[in-house]
């Protein structure tokens, strides 16, 4: 009987200075055909993965900032932001873009799967997760 | 490796998916699939056509589930199964029909 | 639930140690590996934090890194643990996951 685990991808790298951010998300692509149950985390600089209006295409880098609005597509139910990681980099929600999440089964729609927690939230649902997958 | 479309010498990879996705025009499409003893429909060129738009929007090509329940939404629900898209493509929809549409090979199981 | 946390970065080099802290619960085990035992040591900009973290937390730090790295067992915080590399399985052992703070 197959069963699903909760899964998390915990995001702390900032995205066109190394490979690590674009890494993660094609493991998050990958690994949403399992049919697991995938949440992502967005702490300290993972933050700037999502600030809307990235383009490093003049740096001759791929932009993935497109692809992240798919992952509702691809069963990713939550995308959490740390708070405080926010405030520090002087970014709030606004910054970020949103993605939108549907069953196309059920026709349950959600208009943004993106969340802001606290550091104690972000701490509990890291601690909730049976796998955590570090990048 | 290289294809050659209307005199053009476009290079691909090791698997026959276009080098550089800029390169792509509708005939590319078409002597890919005279290779293959293929003759494009309609029907073809709307799964094409999707796949062109959706990585013009995310920049990835979609997973075949996904692939298929975005058929099924924006083609038609009768069109939205693997059955009727191995139909169309039998060397699997992901693959031959990336490949087709000029996208690099999609990640993850195809 | 208690979670294992695997630190391997040097403290003064990134945040891996402080991120490990701030997002674990209380009750969870901190184990500090490679780069990372150098915040095991005292007198240290970091000795303030891991002090705090261990009200609620216990902090190890790996035998063979501190070894290699000559530090002695006194010159570490007091009250955090040695281990070998038999204890580093059991703490894998005895906790519910092991997460790596990179």
């Amino acid at each position: 009987m197959p069963t699903s685990k909760k899964f998390m991808y915990l995001n702390r790298r900032a995205p066109y200075g190394t490979i690590y951010a674009w890494e993660s998300l094609e493991v998050v692509l990958i690994g949403a055909a399992f049919d697991q149950e995938v949440s992502l985390m967005f702490a300290d600089d993972g933050v700037y993965q999502l600030v809307k209006g990235s383009d490093p295409s003049e740096a001759e880098m791929k932009n993935f900032l497109a692809t992240y609005r798919t992952l509702g597509d691809y069963g990713v139910r939550h995308m959490f932001v740390h708070q405080a990681s926010l405030e520090a980099r002087g970014l709030t929600q606004a910054d970020l873009i949103e993605v939108a999440w549907e069953d196309l089964d059920t026709e349950q729609e959600v208009d943004n799967i993106v969340e802001v927690v606290d550091t104690d939230q972000a701490a509990c649902l890291i601690a909730e997760s049976e796998v955590v997958f570090s990048f | 490796m290289s294809i050659v479309v209307n005199g053009k010498t476009l290079e691909t990879d090791e698997e026959g998916y276009l080098a550089d996705i800029s390169d792509w025009e509708p005939s590319v499409a078409e002597t890919m699939a005279q290779q293959d003893d293929l003759e494009l429909t309609s029907e073809h060129w709307d799964i094409i056509n999707f796949l062109r738009e959706y990585y013009e929007e995310y920049q990835i090509a979609p997973a075949v589930r996904v692939l298929t329940k975005a058929v099924g939404k924006k083609i038609g629900k009768d069109k939205g199964n693997s059955k009727y898209l191995y139909g169309l493509f039998p060397y699997g929809p992901g693959k031959q029909a990336c490949r087709y549409a000029g996208l690099p090979k999609p990640t993850g199981c195809v | 639930m208690a979670d294992l946390h695997t630190v391997n970065k040097s403290p003064f080099e990134k945040n891996s140690l402080e991120a490990a802290i701030r997002f674990s619960l209380a009750g969870s085990c901190i184990l500090l590996i490679e780069d990372a035992v150098y915040g095991a040591l005292r007198g240290t900009r970091v000795e303030e934090m891991v002090k705090a973290a261990m009200a609620d937390k216990k902090v190890y730090a790996l035998q063979s890194d501190l070894l290699a790295r000559a530090i002695k067992d006194d010159r570490l915080i007091e009250g955090v643990g040695v281990v070998d590399y038999a204890g580093f399985v059991d703490l894998v052992e005895t906790n519910d996951k092991v997460q790596a703070w990179l």
